[in-house]
């Protein structure tokens, strides 16, 4: 049908431009959703290989390959390029392309905002990556650069650091502004709040979020900057301030940041599970009051951060029984994506395994959360590789599983070509032995003593971080497999149908459109009952 | 808990994470350590008690989750069900989670109270954290010393094997009774570190401008590791804590001999020293408190940390030489050594750079003496 509509009037079709003008001018979501996604596909790599650095130095005790200042860099901007510049800008890329065609709208509220959004990213990482190759070294002290490290004894690249997380936290903002505007404006007539996909609640959710805390972050920065410049001391005691202010500053941006990089993850593998069990969520209201109570509880837990800088005992109670809470909401959700699966009529395609290993995986990182909100614990296991581990847990089986999850779910509709199921089941069995491989003997080295942030340790941590290594490179080039996938499905994958699983016209309206979706994806808006 | 015994437990961990069993044979080599305190001891049964709750939950809910999965599969024909909610389960276990929840917090606020306890010890001893030692100062007795690490730089270059205790050994050990209540008062000089003896459970951060507390009474002798826990920049990992623990009467004598050797080192300053004594003291100097930065061939790692060989300062007036050393460099790695080595080591590391290198040949050939710091100090103060 839409064929012939299209060879007959060409006037009402908006094809997009011709050539790189197409990538660096266009307004359009999908287009700029792609943008996101190899943006943080490419950062993926980079990120990564300075995992693979990390590790092939922290192969067996002693300094073999690095010294501990080139060391320093490749942690720092390991986080921070996964934090900032993999995990949010893929989940900001699948917002683009999937909350217009969940919500029955042809585009983004604000396009040429979405624009400036993505391209800011390139520059803000340009900046910090640049540092890198200059004489003093790029930032070296932490991805949570605390101060005075990062301040008073930081390298002279500090600076453009500062900058490109200003850019950074512009580029958020302003893609949460069009993301909210988007979801209250531009419904399918009928779909009440209660009745959006939960993808596209996770999303409303996080973009508030993002809207609330990335302004704290750029005042953080912010007065870094004037404590390095122009002599005020925010951050100095010697001059009236406080180390630890610092540290209160950035984790009341940095804990809501946490729920950041997972809640769109939980609307994800919500939507992979209901396929894939052919039935519908369990507990749909449920769901979206526990993602609220988690993105409010995110802002009363930040200092079990620093359960060790020196709080009042009240203190220190309070923000145990606080994040304790956070448990609460989060089991909810579990039990919900269990009790969807039973009854149900499962299958395994590979977007459901990674779903399914979210669920077990993200779970095993919140045992060890609540194990690290027990404030006498914490004392043992703070900064020691058990923290790594417990995050590594959240952010990698947790965020990045349910970005590569929803990947594989909608890519046969974004590119109307299904991708290789065999290549898709193998991708999915080497990532999950080697993520448990990688991160799971963390616990031990951690719980054993070993802090974390250490180029070189004592011999009773060897033979685990040997473990760690191996599993660390057979992920890393694991994840090549990944980018293979995609690039034979885009070039070579068998034709997709509209519906791509089975029966998924009740999943969501992104099902109703055709693969690949027209441009425009909604031009008429579909009604929803 | 106690009813699974020791190798039950160590089978499973390692059979789970496909772990080959010899080679972890002691529980601390795989989680956490029991510790000697009374405070540690409870720190680990309240560990072990949520992380078997945690297995527990995960049991019964992955029990759940495997169940649906093998037999709800659609390969078997199962027909999927059509319900989408149900009020009193979401209750049901809205409220189990708060049940168990506050079953853990209740444990976990005795414990926290009794660990949170920062009234007067018998012994107390400011801690200090320096880029990249620590500083031990016994307030009642005056004793105040560095610790520093004692594994060489060839062990960590390779270049020679590795000792049994590589990266947790210090020339010079905190030393402290059994049986009396110690006091930690932990600052910072620098950046934040953090103070952590795994054996007593004290962990606490050692913050510039701010003093925190931490206590601890140890009723065994024995020697406890530690090591820094906040990344403090480039030598994080090369700062570690040994603390000897010994019998009362052990340590009576240590402190008469510590105060001794303090009498001792401020009558070197009196001392008429010559060129090559000072250059070989220097030495010693240097390689304990220089060496990280500087390195010992001198060219440091510019350029945040400048070389000594050829520099202006090094082979120009010794006096501008001094006043780098008892001021440090404001804004720059370089601190302050005016309280951390006395007048005899001060002049006779900076003799020592002074006539190392190549700048014996480049300089101008002035050595320091300690009284040239004493009277640097006494003008200062002026």
């Amino acid at each position: 049908m839409s064929t012939i509509v299209e060879t007959h009037d060409d006037h009402g079709h908006h094809g997009p431009a011709k050539g790189l003008t197409r990538w660096l001018f266009t307004t359009n979501h999908k287009d700029i959703g792609t943008l996101y996604l190899w943006f943080s596909f490419l950062m993926l790599f980079i990120g990564g290989s300075m995992a693979m650095v990390i590790r092939a130095e922290l192969f067996e005790p002693g300094l073999q390959i690095v010294q501990p200042e080139f060391f320093n860099q490749m942690t720092t901007n390991h986080g921070l390029i996964m934090v900032f510049g993999v995990i949010m800008p893929a989940f900001v890329g699948l917002a683009n392309w999937m909350v217009p065609m969940q919500i029955g709208a042809p585009d983004m509220a604000l396009p040429r905002l979405n624009n400036l959004s993505f391209w800011l990213l390139p520059m803000a990482f340009g900046i910090l990556i640049s540092t890198l190759f200059m004489d003093a070294g790029g930032p070296n002290f932490g991805w949570t650069f605390y101060a005075p490290l990062s301040t008073t004894y930081a390298p002279d690249t500090v600076t453009f650091f500062i900058f490109s997380v200003h850019i950074m936290g512009a580029s958020s903002i302003l893609g949460s502004i069009n993301i909210i505007t988007t979801i209250l404006n531009m419904r399918a007539p009928g779909m009440t709040l209660m009745k959006m996909p939960l993808f596209v609640w996770s999303w409303l959710i996080t973009a508030y979020l993002l809207i609330a805390v990335m302004p704290v972050l750029a005042g953080t920065v912010t007065m870094m900057l004037m404590d390095i410049h122009f002599g005020t001391s925010f951050f100095n005691a010697a001059g009236g301030g406080d180390p630890v202010l610092f540290q209160h500053i950035f984790w009341f941006f940095g804990h809501p940041e946490v729920y950041i990089m997972i809640l769109p993850a939980f609307g994800i593998v919500s939507h992979i599970i209901e396929t894939f069990s052919r039935k519908p969520i369990f507990g749909y209201s449920s769901m979206v009051y526990a993602m609220t109570s988690i993105a409010i509880l995110s802002f009363v837990v930040w200092a079990h951060h620093m359960f060790t800088v020196g709080m009042p005992l009240a203190g220190e109670l309070f923000f145990m029984y606080s994040t304790m809470l956070i448990a609460i909401p989060t089991g909810v959700k579990v039990f919900n994506w269990v009790a969807t699966m039973f009854k149900g009529s499962i299958s395994f395609e590979t977007p459901m395994l990674f779903a399914i290993a979210f669920v077990s995986l993200f779970t095993i990182g919140g045992f060890s959360g609540l194990m690290l909100a027990i404030v006498p614990a914490d004392f043992q296991y703070h900064d020691t590789y058990f923290v790594v581990a417990h995050f590594h847990y959240v952010l990698v089986p947790g965020s990045l599983f349910g970005i590569i999850a929803g990947v594989y779910y909608w890519l046969p509709k974004w590119t109307g070509n299904m991708y290789d199921e065999t290549l898709g089941k193998l991708h999915f069995w080497l990532s999950f032995f080697s993520v448990n491989l990688t991160f799971f003997p963390m616990h031990f080295v951690g719980l054993a003593g070993m802090p974390r942030r250490y180029p070189d340790y004592a011999l009773q941590f060897a033979d685990f971080n040997a473990i760690v290594s191996v599993g660390a490179f057979i992920f890393g080039f694991t994840q090549l497999l990944l980018l293979f996938i995609v690039i034979k499905a885009i070039r070579t994958g068998k034709k997709a149908s509209d519906e791509v699983w089975e029966d998924t016209k009740d999943w969501g309206l992104e099902w109703t459109l055709d693969s690949p979706p027209p441009y425009h994806s909604f031009t008429v808006q579909p009604e929803v009952k | 808990m106690k009813s699974i015994s020791r190798v039950t437990r160590k089978f499973l961990y390692a059979l789970l994470f496909l772990v080959p069993i010899p080679a972890f044979t002691e529980p601390s080599d795989y989680n956490m350590p029991i510790g000697v305190t009374e405070v540690s001891k409870e720190i680990f049964d309240l560990h072990m008690l949520i992380m078997w709750i945690c297995v527990w939950i995960g049991v019964v809910v992955f029990g759940v989750m495997f169940f649906s999965l093998i037999k709800y599969r659609k390969s078997t024909g199962a027909k999927a069900a059509k319900f989408d909610d149900h009020f009193w389960l979401e209750i049901f276990w809205t409220v189990a989670a708060t049940v168990i929840l506050v079953g853990m917090a209740i444990p976990s606020t005795t414990v926290m109270i009794k660990a949170y306890d920062d009234s007067e010890g018998d012994i107390n001893i400011m801690i200090t954290g320096y880029q990249w030692k620590w500083q031990y100062k016994y307030i009642e007795d005056d004793i105040s010393f560095f610790s520093n690490l004692a594994t060489s730089q060839e062990q960590i270059d390779n270049a020679f094997p590795k000792g049994e205790f590589y990266l947790t050994e210090v020339d010079e050990p905190m030393v402290i009774p059994i049986n009396k209540r110690i006091r930690f008062l932990i600052t910072g000089n620098d950046v934040i570190h953090s103070w952590w003896v795994p054996d007593f459970a004290v962990k606490q951060d050692a913050v510039p401008g701010f003093i925190n507390t931490a206590w601890t009474k140890v009723p065994k002798p024995g020697i406890y590791r530690g090591a820094c826990t906040e990344l403090c920049g480039l030598k994080h990992a090369f700062m570690p804590i040994v603390v000897r623990a010994v019998e009362q009467e052990e340590y009576d004598a240590w402190v008469v001999e510590k105060i001794a050797l303090a009498e001792a080192e401020k009558l070197l300053t009196e001392k008429i020293w010559t060129k090559a004594e000072l250059i070989e003291r220097g030495q010693g100097v240097y390689l304990k408190n220089c060496v990280a930065c500087h390195q010992a061939s001198g060219q440091g790692l510019p350029p945040v940390f400048p070389s000594l060989d050829g520099s202006e300062i090094v082979t120009g007036n010794k006096n501008r030489n001094i006043e780098i050393l008892m001021e440090g460099v404001q804004g720059a790695a370089m601190q302050s050594f005016a309280n951390q080595l006395s007048e005899v080591d001060i002049a006779s590391v900076i003799t020592y750079t002074r006539e190392s290198w190549g700048n014996a040949s480049t300089g101008d050939g002035e050595i320091v003496v300690p009284k040239d710091i004493v009277d640097y100090k006494n003008n200062v103060n002026l």
